[in-house]
């Protein structure tokens, strides 16, 4: 992969170029107690690429996305970043990685702009007029600068998401991760949600893994997809192989029929 | 044995925490802004509450030595039993059991909200660490603040037992006699004393209920267990530091 290690990130912001990271899913494993939640999980995604993962409910993608930030130790198996361990916590200083938490994860105590504000205050990105200028971008991205002095508890569902995906941004990471960014939003923001995934992609070179059910995003925007099923890897390919699968777990998975002679939660009861 | 465990952990993630803290210290200065506003926190909003209990305390004290005093002939020196239980003892212990309540258990419920919401998962991924943000400018303002709050506790205190003494009808002192007393047996020392141990008392209180609200675990109905989790330790610590203190300083 000579070509891709030499892509860049190119900073939306400042424009300046740092190298893009790649992500090493080694054999990972993972347990709650006896819960196994994880089991032998390896994939690598490519430095710039926009990686999917799909997969059922409780199959595991939250949790395996908070091993690649190193919130979650691998019970078992390797996580690494740019070929640095995951869990350790140099490797957040060394590579700036940003995860937009499925349940958006602001801080509830401040107000939408001082949510965006606070990293680039705390590691002293810039002067308060650079930082303005920068939330206020990322909040106009998102279309929310008429949100910017409200509080968290002020915003609806789809509101609170975009700010998480703005908090992320201004961070200018070389690796973004997504926790079903689109669930909760109108069709059109959602599609416009998966124009800026591929936008910070093409023109940035982010590497980016999306956590998401979303079919239109998957069949858009990903590089590769993986779907995740009771914490194995059942499909792992590009997404023209995953409109070709013929797998049925692929197949349903994907087009899931409404059959009201015969519904799923009965045939379970048999 | 579980509950030994659960203590040495308890301690040794606290002091974990603490250094953390400590290795932080030059951040202090850019944090200026959040030490104000927990200096208000903390200062501001619990001195009604400790001038209300000490002035109460000093007058109940008042009120009981003279009763009790009286038979030895010996109220006159009303002031002095005031005036060095309330420096030496009960401003210091009482300041730190309301700051307990009403301190503590706001730092851990905040914590504890921030932890089960992700808040805490999302300052790590920022690579920003809670210990810095969140603990220090607390610890800082606590220092600040408790001799501020034990000085106010003791001056509020010797007034009440003074009103006491001189309207009772068989105390009867005025108050230039009641104050006599008190500055007689009373040394500086007393009283610093009593705020070396506010000090002590303080920082324990916000150091144990900051390390049990960012190790919460679980979902929403955690935070109320944290809360009181941060309450009742920080009541069993004064008591238990209040021993040892006592003793070193004496
Ligand atoms: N901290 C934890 N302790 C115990 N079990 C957990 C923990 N986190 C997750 N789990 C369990 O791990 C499994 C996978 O959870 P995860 O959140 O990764 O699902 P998911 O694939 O993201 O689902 P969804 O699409 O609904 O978000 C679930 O069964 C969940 O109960
Ligand atoms: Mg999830």
């Amino acid at each position: 992969m000579a070509d891709s290690r030499c892509s860049a990130t190119r900073n939306p912001f400042t424009h300046t170029e740092t190298p893009a990271v790649s992500v090493a899913i080694e054999d990972l494993s993972k347990s709650f107690g006896k819960l196994e939640v994880l089991k032998h999980v390896s994939f690598q995604v490519e430095p710039g690429e926009i990686f999917v993962l799909m997969g059922p409910s409780g199959s595991g993608k939250s949790v395996l996305l908070k091993h690649i930030v190193g919130l979650e130790l691998p019970s078992g198996g390797r996580v690494t970043v740019d070929g640095r361990d995951a869990a350790a916590a140099e490797t957040r200083e060394q590579i700036r990685l940003a995860l937009v938490f499925q349940a958006g994860a602001l801080f509830n105590s401040m107000t939408v702009y001082n949510n965006l504000a606070l990293y680039l205050r705390e590691h002293r990105v810039a002067d308060e007029a650079g930082i303005r200028e920068k939330v206020m971008r990322a909040l106009q991205i998102l279309s929310l600068e008429a949100a910017a002095e409200k509080y968290p508890s002020e915003l609806s569902g789809g509101m609170k998401k975009r700010v998480a995906i703005a908090r992320a941004l201004v961070m200018e990471p070389q690796l973004m991760l997504y926790d079903e960014p689109t669930s909760e939003l109108d069709p059109v923001m959602a599609a416009t949600i998966s124009e800026i995934i591929a936008t910070l992609k093409d023109q940035y070179h982010v590497t980016t893994i999306v956590v998401s059910h979303d079919r239109d995003l998957a069949l858009n925007i990903a590089d590769r997809v993986g779907i995740l099923m009771g914490g194995q890897l059942v499909f792992l390919g590009t997404r023209d192989e995953l409109r070709a699968s013929a797998d049925p777990r692929v197949v349903d998975f994907l087009n899931p029929k409404i059959d009201l002679a015969n519904p799923r939660f009965k045939q379970l009861e048999t | 044995m579980r509950t030994l465990t659960r203590v040495l952990e308890g301690i040794g993630s606290t002091l974990q925490l603490l250094v953390q803290s400590l290795s932080h210290v030059p951040t202090l200065p850019r944090q200026w802004g959040r030490f104000i506003e927990q200096c208000y926190l903390i200062g501001y909003t619990t001195l009604p509450i400790v001038a209300i209990l000490s002035f109460f305390i000093g007058s109940v004290l008042a009120l009981q030595s003279g009763y009790s005093m009286e038979n030895f002939g010996a109220k006159q020196f009303i002031g002095s039993l005031v005036g060095l239980s309330i420096a030496r003892e009960l401003g210091p212990v009482m300041c730190a059991i309301l700051l307990a309540g009403r301190v503590g258990s706001a730092i851990a419920a905040e914590l504890a909200s921030m932890k089960v919401y992700q808040e805490i998962d999302a300052l790590e991924t920022m690579n920003i660490p809670p210990a810095r943000i969140l603990v220090l400018p607390r610890l800082a303002a606590v220092l600040v603040m408790m001799p501020v709050l034990a000085i106010i506790a003791n001056l509020v205190g010797w007034f009440g037992g003074a009103i006491v003494a001189k309207y009772t009808d068989f105390i009867a002192i005025d108050p230039p006699a009641y104050f006599a007393a008190l500055r007689r047996f009373m040394e500086f020392k007393d009283v610093l004393n009593g705020l070396i141990k506010a000090e002590v008392f303080g920082f324990a209180v916000v150091l144990v209920s900051c390390n049990i609200g960012l190790n919460t675990r679980g979902g929403p109905r955690e935070i109320g267990a944290s809360v009181t989790r941060a309450v009742v330790t920080s009541l069993i610590l004064i008591l238990v530091l209040d021993y040892f203190v006592t003793k070193a300083l004496l």
